[in-house]
């Protein structure tokens, strides 16, 4: 009989801090700019420059740490990594080794397995590296500086995890809680969330775990899923045929589906940490951490449970709206300003969520505010423009912010409620459609329908269809 | 009195008065340069036209009324490890031999706010490693009490430019004795102020935990005018510390009655010169007769604290010195294939013997498995090093001794033996490792004429002790003198 | 000498340190490493049992920045001492991936 194998997963975990400068030095974090624009001496190694911790860093890795019930380092410390590659400036890069500011957290998570927990090992802070560009043409590298000293934290999982079902909803919980914490935006195609995974197999019932390997390069939940299933195999496999698993890290192409290991006998990963002398310890003392702590947000499963007492949206309505914090700030906000809740939701569980499928966006790229939104929906209550007219309104706002009531009003879509206009249009309509107008008469009620939409179409879209429909049944 | 005669503070007023004008100050001294530098070589860049054209702003600023100071218009050297704006800053080193920073240090800064007129960058060991300043890629300097032997090191240009008259003051920067030592060899003044109080921005980086700027002067005036003009809090410098009893000039008083004075044995046992033991214990007799309390104590663990600072020192030097990779700025080799053979060949064409030992060194003792045994345990040796010193600052004001065991040796007589040279750091690395102050000035002279240098130890921010006790010394003294050109 | 390096070692620390050192040079690193590694095992003498590593000598604590960004544009002071650069960039040898 064949042998059966359990998974082991651990995650590593980098998230781009969403801070406005970078972790030691006063350059901008802004996506985007011309390469090593956004660079200073401290970002690109110069002689005689040294580094100053932000401390909206520090804030943001003690509210990540709180968050998932971490035990937070009262006396934490920066040390330095030393390794040659030319994203990294000084050639050491600025991290936490001996005392990560946080430690021993867990976040439960629900799979259709259920819940369980996942333990978090620690938590440290550390800096970015630079981005290399490769030179075809030239056959050499181009190195810009932009990225470097952008602040990250590394959250460490234990090897709690046995499938990818377990991983995503795990990176999903980390995710949520982030955004909600309004510590980093998260998106892992753009790269402000990283996971590295470190994977072992052992038999079924076996105390010990396997020789794990580090898989990186994982740009989405479809890739880590695979790269997690092909790892799976590729180590059972190795032990099958007798051999041995390296641990090693390797590097995962999506495309082909498999991995590479990444090695160099001029690496020798030895990284020499020790505490970096330019920096000095961080002490924090129960007020720190009481303000940290009166600052967290309410977060995902507090915010489900008042949805329900609060508003009287489905269940499913909720769950969307909550999966973004950037959507539930934006319902909540709505409704403040006097909408319906189930109408806030309608607009963002059907034209929003559509458009961002159709764009390929994220929820948190939405762009209209609740003042807007609020307007449409009061132009649509008070019957001042109709359904297709506040569509056609919305997909304007989704693209682009604007005051919807001031749009209808400079593009005259306001719904014709003068009803002589109306009965006048109507009887042309008749006029011109004989046929359709026997059509109904002799019972196919079907004709009616094109009849509203020449009429509609001869008002351009400005008539109620309701009324419309009661004018045209009064005339035949 | 010729003008390269004067001290700072002397020029300074002088200038203040109008009795002579910026630019005579710095034809004088570019004068001094021009004679005796081929003979002496302290300095890697001279430079002579921006100082004229410095001195010419400076002057219109003290014309004005802006600039009151009494270093306005003064002209400095300032060692190659710290790093001046648009002018050539190597550490004497090939790796940086063509680095112009685009901004200048702190202390530099601070100097120029003074209205000091920059002359050019001084010749030091190579990135502060060495004791002689044989380790510059750039030439040795010779000391100017006798060029056959050395000026002491790493600060050693900076030393003999004063010594010299080829500057009137200069900086230098201290990380086991580097400012300390030549101006003991060089018969100056050297002063290493308490870790912090001197930003360390624009400070290249031997040892970080040990590094610190300061003066090299004609007098303990001067000395006590430029730690006042170089010390700020500065944002930049995480390890820089809030100003505290910074008024050091007011310290400028001639009275040691009551001042508790110890002296360790164990900085008079084996391996002193018995002409440097006289000195210096001749001059603790002079403050002892001007009502000093002196006695003696045992220290201990001095010499626990040369193993311990190569340790440290080279390990942070190893991480230190991995950003000169021929990426960014200064040397990269010509030929080379691929990344890795760039990086060795670059580091290895562009690094000197004592700097590669030295990195070889650190990084051994940083990496895997050795990291406990080496490093962990040479930092707690550095708190058993502390205490020491807390204890014995419970006990005196100041603790005087040595400042190294000999006076300056020939040149090309310490380099080939490592441990040898380091331990002629005996005596004033203990005070780096515990980030204390200390300050050097000449107490006589052996019978080959040269300097023979006594230190002053302070507990941290007790500068203006040293200052006041090495003042009213020098009162007692009288004037040491330059060396006959 | 009780410390002996090998030529392992002497090769290891190089790809470390990112030098290459010439025949005589790795002969005279061994001597000299050995030696000092002798001279360090001095600390050996000293218990040092339950004195925690210090690695600042002042028990200076919590200094930061606000996060402000207080720099422009500097590329031009950046660039101005790279050995090699194009299109705003560090060239660099060919990175592997």
């Amino acid at each position: 009989m064949a042998k059966q194998y359990e998974t082991v997963i651990g995650l590593e975990v980098h998230v781009e801090l969403a801070t406005r400068t970078k972790i030691f030095c006063g350059c901008s974090t802004a996506f985007g700019g011309e390469p090593n624009t956004h660079t200073c001496p401290v970002c690109t190694g110069m002689p005689g420059s040294l580094p100053v911790l932000n401390k909206q860093v520090l804030e943001y890795a003690v509210a990540v740490g709180l968050a998932t019930g971490c035990t937070i380092t009262r006396n934490c410390k920066f040390d330095r990594k030393n390794y040659f590659y030319p994203d990294n400036p000084q050639n050491y890069q600025i991290s936490q080794l001996y005392l990560p500011i946080c430690r021993d957290g867990k976040v439960e998570i629900e799979t259709e397995a259920g819940r369980k927990f996942v333990g978090i090992h620690e938590i440290h802070m550390e800096e970015d590296a630079g981005k290399l560009i490769h030179d075809e043409w030239e056959d050499c590298s181009l190195v810009d500086y932009n990225r470097s000293g952008v602040p990250l934290i590394e959250i460490v999982s234990e090897p709690d995890m046995r499938n990818s079902q377990e991983v995503i909803a795990y990176l999903e919980k980390l995710r949520m809680t982030i955004q909600y914490l309004g510590a980093s935006d998260c998106k892992l195609q753009e790269g402000s969330m990283r996971a590295d995974v470190n994977l072992s197999v052992r038999e079924v019932g076996a105390e010990e775990f396997g020789t794990r390997t580090e898989m990186k390069n994982l740009n989405s939940f479809k890739a880590i899923a695979r790269a997690i299933e092909g790892e799976r195999e590729r180590q059972i496999d190795l032990l099958e045929s007798g051999e041995k698993v390296v641990q090693e890290t390797r590097r995962w192409d999506d495309n082909l589906g498999e991995s590479y290991a990444m090695r160099s006998k001029e690496d020798a990963q030895d990284y020499r940490y020790f505490p970096d002398p330019d920096l000095v310890p961080v002490v924090l003392d129960d007020d720190f951490l009481a303000q940290i702590r009166a600052k967290q947000p309410e977060f995902r499963e507090e915010k489900m449970l008042r949805y329900k007492q609060e508003f009287e949206i489905p269940d499913y309505d909720i769950d969307i709206i909550t999966g973004s914090k950037h959507m539930a700030d934006l319902f909540e906000a709505t409704v403040v300003l006097g909408s319906q809740p189930k109408k806030v939701s309608n607009w963002l569980m059907g034209e929003t969520l559509r458009l961002l499928k159709e764009k390929d966006m994220d929820p948190e790229d939405i762009c209209f505010s609740p003042e807007n939104l609020a307007k449409l929906i009061a132009l649509t209550d008070g019957k001042v423009i109709n359904n297709s007219v506040a569509k056609e309104v919305f997909e304007l706002m989704f693209e682009k912010d604007m005051d919807p009531e001031k749009y209808v009003d400079e593009k005259g879509l306001k719904t014709v409620n003068d009803e002589g206009a109306l009965r006048k249009t109507v009887e042309e309509v008749i006029a011109a459609n004989p046929q359709s107008v026997a059509d109904y008469r002799n019972g196919k009620e079907k004709a009616i329908g094109f009849l509203v939409g020449q009429t509609m179409k001869a008002m351009k879209g400005k008539a109620d269809p309701g009324m419309v429909n009661q004018v045209l049944r009064e005339f035949l | 009195m010729k003008m390269i005669d004067m001290t700072a503070a002397e020029l300074g007023a002088a200038i203040q008065k109008k009795e002579v004008t910026v630019k005579e100050a710095v034809e004088a001294v570019l004068d001094q340069i021009k004679k005796s530098e081929d003979t002496y070589h302290c300095y890697v860049t001279i430079d002579e036209e921006g100082a004229l054209r410095q001195a010419q702003e400076v002057q219109k600023r003290i014309d004005a009324g802006e600039l009151k100071g009494p270093l306005a218009g003064v002209p400095v050297a300032i060692k190659d490890n710290l790093c001046t704006e648009g002018m050539l800053t190597t550490c004497s080193s090939k790796i940086l031999y063509n680095f112009v920073p685009t901004f200048s240090a702190e202390a530099v800064l601070n100097l120029q706010k003074a209205g000091a007129v920059i002359l050019g960058k001084t010749n030091m060991d190579e990135f502060a490693m060495g004791s002689t300043t044989e380790t510059s890629a750039f030439g040795v300097t010779r000391n100017p009490w006798n060029p056959e032997h050395v000026p002491g090191g790493s600060s050693g240009g900076s030393a003999a430019a004063v010594a010299a008259g080829e500057c009137f003051y200069a900086l230098g920067s201290d990380t086991g004795g580097s400012i300390r030592q030549p101006a003991s060899f060089c018969g100056v003044v050297g002063l290493k102020p308490t870790y912090g109080r001197v930003s360390r921005y624009g400070l290249i980086a031997y040892g970080s935990s040990l590094d610190q700027i300061g003066p090299l002067s004609r007098d303990v005036r001067d000395c006590a005018m430029i730690l006042e003009a170089i010390v700020s809090h500065d944002p930049k410098d995480s390890t820089s510390v809030p100003c505290q009893d910074s008024d050091f000039t007011s310290a400028l008083v001639e009275d040691v009655k009551g001042m508790r004075i110890g002296i360790p044995r164990d900085y008079f046992g084996e391996g002193i010169d018995p002409e440097v033991k006289a000195a210096v214990l001749k001059a603790a007799d002079a403050l002892k007769e001007k009502g000093a309390l002196v006695e003696e104590f045992d220290l201990s663990l001095v010499e626990y604290a040369i193993p311990a600072y190569y340790t440290i020192a080279a390990a942070e030097a190893s991480s230190n010195l991995e950003r000169f990779d021929g990426i960014k700025y200064g040397y990269r080799t010509e030929e080379y294939e691929g990344l890795h053979s760039m990086y060795k060949k670059s580091r290895s064409e562009g690094f000197g013997p004592e700097v590669k030992r030295r990195i070889m060194l650190g990084s051994f003792v940083l990496s895997s498995g050795y990291y406990d045994a080496y490093y962990l345990k040479a930092l707690r040796v550095k708190a058993l090093i502390k205490k020491a010193f807390d204890q014995a600052f419970a006990k005196y004001d100041v603790i005087l001794g040595p400042v190294a065991p000999t006076t300056a040796p020939r040149l090309g007589e310490s380099l080939d033996d490592p441990i040898k040279m380091y331990l002629g750091d005996i005596y004033t690395i203990s005070v780096n490792l515990a980030g204390l102050p200390g300050l050097s000035m000449p107490c006589g002279r052996d019978a080959k004429g040269l300097p023979i240098g006594l230190q002053l130890i302070g507990d941290c921010f007790q500068e203006k002790k040293l200052i006041q006790t090495a003042y009213t010394y020098e009162k007692i003294r009288g004037a040491f003198g330059r060396p006959e050109a | 000498m009780a410390n002996i390096i090998s030529d392992e070692t002497i090769e290891y620390v190089g790809i470390l340190a990112k030098l290459e050192l010439s025949p005589e040079e790795k002969e005279q690193a061994k001597k000299d490493m050995g030696s000092m590694l002798d001279y360090i095992d001095k600390l050996g003498e000293l218990d040092t049992g339950g004195v925690e590593p210090m690695s600042h000598v002042f028990p200076v604590k919590n200094v930061f920045r606000e996060d402000i960004v207080t720099n422009g544009d500097m590329r031009e002071e950046i660039l101005k001492n790279a050995p090699e650069e194009k299109d705003g960039m560090f060239v660099v040898p060919r990175t592997f991936e």
